[in-house]
């Protein structure tokens, strides 16, 4: 699909000398015209990137002003020595991967629950649509203080009807309870798009597939998990944009510890810039994560190249 | 290889009043069945029910001497091909051909002996390796019909499998078709709306209106022995004439009828059940009307000459009928728009239908006669 879009453009442009004298504006005039987008594009991203690549390499302490100078790749040695660094990568990466793995897998399972006809689907769809569109920091606190706190919270008195000692949540297993707020935000996501997905599957192929002897199990893994590998491919690359990123959720609840246990990359930028006021070191943090970010893209990218292939050699 | 039998067959969609009902019918085996019918009469749910794929809320269906209302499509022994085609599209065309022995878990070279075999009868066997993507729609038609072919069924099915082909296209399919039932000699059941893929495949039509069977039949019985108006008007193209009319006499040969706003004619017909004064509707297709300005019968008023090359349709007005009147004449005869023109109908190739719409039994059935009367 992507592909045959070229020879189209090529034809366009191609083309165009020919007509430009009479039907069309020149490459000259089209550049020109084209300029402000362009050039107010090309301020909006890249002039912070050089300016934050230019404030990683100096010393910028706006508690110490007096301290300035080009240090070149000082910052960067002292970042990685930071013993907050290494577990704020990994710690990125865990919640990225285990909130992908859930809401693909979860929102794969329900997409075909809620693919099924049912009294009151249609409230039942929205209900679980609901979490995508509370605020981070409003689901962050509904979580803190109403569901998983161990004095007040719902799971605590269930646990404690069970005979159970509450949990405190937060405090003894950090990292999981991150994970089940973010998740529990975008399974919502997911399950839109592999609804939407699952609902233009074609009807005759499923009753071709039944007529050929295909049962619930063979169905799921030969006819619908392929027909969703495109919606799934979506879905993980533009999570893994915002999950990257995640940084109200950890800032509401446990403020990136105990100790480091929650610290994520975007958090640890946060505590260098805005609480240690280190904005060069904050910088180095910030030009790591795009690094860390386009390393994962690369990945994705390659990932959903050979997806699209395969839906071009159809 | 297996007949098919359907006893007092209903359908019903949750409580709602039946859509069907007591449908009997009786395919041989062997036999190529054609289901026709207009759009919404109910043939494609027949199908569906014979499948499997829909529910039968009354009555009894036989697939050879099995009763298979409660048993799953893929056990019935049937083979379907969708209109749609319903091919698997992450696969390649062997895999779409392979799924089913797959899923019943035949052996490696079973599987691939079937597929071969099927691909070699419809000649895609150049192209197994690939997706169903890059197939013309012709060619997808055929792996459709190969993954029917691979499953050995004792019955196939066809849901208007031409309709999304091009006109030349349908023409050569529909030869295929019928090379391919010669070859198989399995039984075949095939809905259309095309009623002349119904008459080029059949050997045995099935009309339906309405969730009811009108006539079951060879093509010919069906043209020109229709059993009641609806078919009469359903089959053949340009629809047959229907004249309105008047019994003047009536015996076990013959029936004379005053036709209204215009003469007297013969109709060679079983009139015994008829009263002289009853209403009746004379029919009588568009290759038999006679352009006839000496002793006419009906009149009308040309409105449209429609010419196909080798003959032309005549389009006329007439108080006699509630529809225009289509005449078939040879192209080189010429009519004004707007002129009268008479016409004559040979008694012999004339239909009789009572005021409820049956057909009156024909007592000199042409029915070698096919060529027009010109």
């Amino acid at each position: 699909m992507h592909t045959s879009a070229h020879p189209a453009l090529r034809k366009g442009t191609d083309s165009s000398p020919g007509h430009a004298a009479s039907a069309r504006p020149g490459r000259g005039t089209q550049r020109w015209l084209q300029s402000p987008a362009v050039v107010s594009l090309l301020l909006w991203s890249i002039v912070p990137l050089l300016m934050t690549v230019w404030f990683s390499l100096i010393r910028y302490n706006l508690l110490s002003p007096e301290d300035t100078g080009f240090v070149g790749l000082q910052n960067y040695q002292f970042m990685w020595s930071d013993p907050a660094f290494l577990p704020a990568v990994f710690n990125t990466l865990l919640l990225t991967v285990a909130v992908l793995v859930i809401s693909v897998v979860g929102g794969v399972l329900l997409a075909v629950l809620y693919d099924q006809p049912f009294m009151g689907r249609g409230i039942a769809r929205l209900l679980v649509i609901a979490p995508f569109f509370v605020m981070p920091t409003v689901s962050a606190l509904i979580w803190k203080n109403m569901l998983l706190h161990p004095v007040y919270g719902l799971v605590a008195a269930a646990t404690t009807a069970l005979g159970l000692p509450p949990i405190d949540w937060l405090g003894e297993y950090p990292m999981l309870s991150i994970i089940i707020i973010v998740s529990w935000q975008w399974l919502p996501f997911a399950f839109l798009i592999l609804l939407t997905a699952i609902q233009s599957l074609d009807q005759e192929q499923k009753e071709a597939a039944q007529i050929d002897g295909a049962g619930p199990i063979a169905m799921f893994f030969y006819i619908v998990l392929p027909h969703l590998k495109r919606a799934i491919g979506v879905v993980v690359m533009i999570e893994t944009i915002f999950l990257l990123s995640i940084f109200a959720e950890i800032y509401t609840t446990t403020a990136g510890g105990p100790g480091t246990a929650t610290t994520t990359l975007s958090y640890l930028i946060y505590q260098l810039g805005l609480q240690q006021f280190d904005v060069g070191m904050a910088s180095t943090g910030g030009i790591l994560a795009v690094i860390l970010a386009n390393i994962v893209s690369v990945f994705l990218v390659r990932m959903l190249a050979n997806n699209l292939k395969g839906e071009n050699e159809r | 290889m297996a007949s098919v039998t359907l006893r007092n067959i209903s359908k019903r969609y949750g409580d709602s009043p039946e859509v069907m009902r007591d449908i009997q019918l009786d395919i041989a085996d062997g036999e190529f069945v054609v289901f026709v019918g207009p759009s919404g009469c109910g043939k494609s749910t027949l199908l569906r029910m014979i499948a499997g794929l829909e529910d039968i809320s009354g009555g009894d269906m036989y697939i050879g001497d099995e009763r298979v209302n409660d048993i799953p499509p893929a056990k019935r022994g049937i083979a379907m091909v969708f209109q749609s085609y319903a091919l698997y599209p992450h696969m390649s065309l062997y895999d779409n051909m392979a799924f089913g022995l797959k899923l019943a878990g035949k052996s490696k070279p079973e599987i691939d002996a079937a597929v071969q075999k099927a691909a070699k009868i419809l000649h895609i066997d150049h192209l197994l390796d690939r997706k169903p993507k890059a197939l013309s729609g012709g060619q997808r038609q055929r792996v459709a019909i190969g993954r029917a072919i691979t499953r050995e069924p004792k019955v196939f099915l066809f849901d208007e499998p031409l309709s999304n082909l091009d006109a030349a296209l349908r023409v050569k399919m529909r030869l295929e078709f019928s090379r391919l039932h010669q070859d198989l000699k399995t039984t075949m059941i095939y809905v259309t709306h095309d009623q002349v893929e119904a008459m080029t495949l059949a050997d045995k039509i099935v009309v339906l209106s309405a969730g009811r069977v009108e006539q079951v039949g060879s093509p010919q019985t069906l043209y020109h022995h229709p059993a009641n108006r609806f078919v009469a008007g359903f089959i053949g193209s340009p629809k047959m004439n229907f004249i309105d009319g008047v019994v003047v006499s009536a015996n076990a040969q013959h029936v004379t009828v005053q036709i209204s706003h215009g003469g007297v004619q013969t109709v060679c017909v079983d009139g015994s059940t008829l009263q002289p004064g009853s209403k009746v509707t004379l029919g009588v297709r568009p290759e038999y009307l006679r352009r006839d300005d000496s002793q006419p019968t009906v009149h009308g008023r040309v409105s449209t000459v429609e010419s196909l090359g080798d003959f032309s349709y005549l389009y006329a007005e007439s108080d006699s009928a509630s529809e225009p009147l289509i005449c078939r004449m040879p192209d080189g005869e010429h009519a004004a728009n707007g002129s009268l023109a008479g016409f004559s109908i040979p008694p012999h190739h004339c239909h009789l239908f009572r005021e409820d719409g049956l057909a009156l039994p024909r007592t000199q059935a042409i029915t070698q006669a096919v060529a027009p009367a010109h």
